[in-house]
């Protein structure tokens, strides 16, 4: 059975246009998830659904998330809230930010299992410890005691991936885990998510614009466009034949690492236009 | 280090700060009409009865020569005497000044508190009817200045329902023990919580005159900048470790938001201070403020240049405290 399984779920701004369309789409144990296509098509969406952070500015209006097979969704927000923090969570985009500025570091690694685990202290400290040096920080101790302030972007990334791992969860969400960091250092945390998902048999849920990184790292794709999935496929048969024009067009455009040079055609009008109908013709079918 | 440099650097600029209102208050005082000899001898007395006495206090020298006289005094830590009751100014100004401080501190502790509460329940509740009913509240209480809400808290809480006292800084028919003028710091450490209770049964109304404009801002300024953190990154990520909503407001934004609100409460403090003034004189309270108006209601010139340098001095000092509190707060600072 999956680990994640959403099943027709919808999404819209308040009184206002949907932003996701029935989606669905399962995430095994252990397995990784591509979640692909362009800006503001609604992938960070489904990760905050998820979650339980969507904006208050929008409301879910159907569908369902099943977490180890309990709809989220039908759970009082504080058995929600404990169930996400127990088993899931995420790794986000931009490592500035992610950071309370007025904590140091040990406590925003140890906060949840402490707080909601109810882990001691001090086991706690451990595997804060722990969980530094195998996302390969250096000084351990000195970095805990330090505020964000005090540390590199990719360092502060390194600390939200183990902090995300704290707590051993089923899921992760990341997303765009490197969109905000350096090139040079990019790759060097992608490895670091891969390595590390891979070692704990953690099911993660990927957000990416990069189909180069989702060769690389996942299983399985789900191609989003508009808030509509497009596309589900095995990564092996996504590169291989991609069935939805759209996906077709979106592999066109992504440049290739073996020739960066060729193959760089954007996605043709009349397949935009093509995939719009779609969106427009499932708005007029009736909404779930 | 960074520290020592600003309390250097303060102790500077608050010298420089005081010399310059030395001036000031010492120059114009002299230029506003009003004898201060004429006022102090009953009606009938002569011009040389005026001039003798003028001679007395020194005000028939040139006002540079008057001036030097006083500077000079002021740095050997003599302010001179009071006109009116002959004593000398910095005994009078020091009896006085435990009393404002304790209204002025009460106030601010009633601020923060009533506008921190509703701060955090608008936040908690945000976009609701609650925060609604918060802002309506917050507008009103900032609309009225501090003097008509002492009159309004007179009407009601010591004429409809006289539950406080609305005169005075202690009942006059209590024996008081205390060596220092700070009564309600010293009841309490007297334990004598009868007259502890008597005090405070006074200070509630003007100090709560006084604390209402600056609850309405702390809360308007703290919800907004509340609001604000949280949607900030950081806060998402904590909502998705299990954390609740108030939990959230508390451990996540709390402290980050208080930072930008902190400052502008230290500016607004030294107006409440201002308010003392006026409100003391509404309330019979024997503090520094009351005094400064019969001080200038009698022109007695050296007792007004004593209470400006003071609160001149209670200023700087009330900036200086927020400062370091900024610093302290705000790890970015206390690195640097
Ligand atoms: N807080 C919000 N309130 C209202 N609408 C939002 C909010 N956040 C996102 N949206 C809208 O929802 C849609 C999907 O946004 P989402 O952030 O999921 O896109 P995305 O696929 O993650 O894009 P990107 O690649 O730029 O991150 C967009 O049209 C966006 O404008
Ligand atoms: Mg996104």
């Amino acid at each position: 059975m999956s680990f994640l399984s959403i099943r027709n779920l919808s999404v819209r701004l308040k009184k206002g246009p949907p932003l996701l369309r029935r989606v669905s789409l399962d995430v095994q144990a252990g397995e990784v998830r591509g979640l692909v296509g362009e800006s503001g098509a609604g992938k960070s969406m489904i990760g905050k659904a998820v979650l339980g952070i969507l904006p208050p500015s929008v409301e879910i209006t159907g569908g369902e998330i099943l977490l180890d097979g309990t709809d989220l969704l039908r759970l009082p927000p504080k058995d929600r809230r404990r169930r996400i923090g127990a088993s899931c969570a995420l790794i986000p985009q931009d490592p500035l930010t992610a950071l309370n500025p007025s904590h140091r570091i040990g406590p925003q690694i140890t906060d949840r299992l402490v707080d909601i685990l109810g882990w001691p202290r001090s086991a706690a400290e451990a595997r804060a410890r722990d969980l530094l040096a195998e996302v390969q920080i250096p000084e351990p101790d000195r970095v805990l005691r330090a505020y964000p302030h005090e540390l590199s972007g990719g360092m502060r990334q390194r600390i939200l991936i183990a902090s995300a791992f704290a707590a051993e969860p089923k899921l992760i969400v990341a997303d765009e885990p490197t969109t905000a960091l350096d090139v040079t250092v990019q790759k060097q945390i992608l490895k670091l998510i891969a390595g590390m998902q891979a070692r704990h048999g953690t099911a993660l849920l990927f957000v990416t614009h990069d189909l180069g990184v989702v060769s690389k790292v996942c299983q399985n794709l789900s191609v989003l466009y508009s808030g509509m999935v497009v596309e589900d496929s095995a990564v092996t048969d996504f590169f291989a034949a991609p069935r939805h024009p759209y996906s077709r067009a979106l592999l066109a455009a992504t440049p290739k690492y073996t020739d960066p040079a060729a193959g760089l055609t954007p996605v043709p009008d009349e397949v935009i236009a093509a995939v719009r109908a779609e969106v427009a013709a499932f708005d007029a079918g009736g909404i779930a | 280090m960074a520290l020592l440099r600003l309390l250097a650097i303060r102790l500077l600029t608050t010298l420089v700060t005081l010399a310059g209102v030395a001036v000031i208050v010492f120059f114009v005082i002299r230029v506003v009409p009003g004898n201060p000899i004429a006022m102090m001898l009953p009606p009938g007395a002569t011009e040389d009865d005026i001039a003798r006495l003028s001679a007395l206090y020194g005000l028939d020298q040139p006002l540079l020569t008057q001036f030097g006289i006083w500077v000079a005094g002021v740095l050997q830590g003599d302010f001179g005497t009071s006109i009116t009751t002959r004593q000398p100014v910095l005994d009078l100004v020091l009896g006085r000044l435990p009393a404002t401080l304790e209204l002025a501190i009460m106030a601010l502790v009633m601020a923060v508190i009533l506008g921190g509460a509703a701060a955090l329940t608008g936040t908690r509740f945000r976009g609701g009817r609650t925060e609604g009913a918060i802002d309506v509240a917050n507008g009103m209480a900032l609309s009225v200045p501090d003097f008509l809400w002492g009159l309004v808290l007179i009407l009601l809480f010591g004429v409809l329902m006289p539950v406080f006292h609305i005169s005075g800084r202690v009942s006059p028919a209590l024996d008081l023990p205390f060596t220092t003028d700070f009564y309600l710091f010293e009841s309490l450490l007297r334990l004598r919580f009868d007259l502890w209770a008597d005090i405070v049964a006074h200070m509630v109304l003007p100090a709560l005159a006084l604390a209402i404009p600056l609850a309405a801002i702390i809360g308007q300024l703290l919800k907004q900048s509340l609001k604000e953190t949280m949607n900030l990154d950081y806060v998402t990520l904590a909502r998705t470790k299990g954390y609740g909503e108030t939990r959230v407001i508390l451990r996540e934004a709390l402290r980050n938001a208080a930072l930008p609100t902190l400052t502008l409460v230290g500016v607004q403090f030294t107006f409440l201070i201002g308010g003392t003034v006026i409100i003391e004189r509404l309330f019979s309270y024997e503090g520094l403020g009351n005094m400064a108006i019969d001080a200038v209601i009698n022109r007695d010139l050296p007792l007004i240049q004593g209470i400006v340098l003071l609160f001149a001095l209670i200023f700087t000092v009330v900036n200086l405290i927020v400062d370091l509190l900024y610093a302290v707060l705000n790890p970015r600072l206390r690195h640097a």
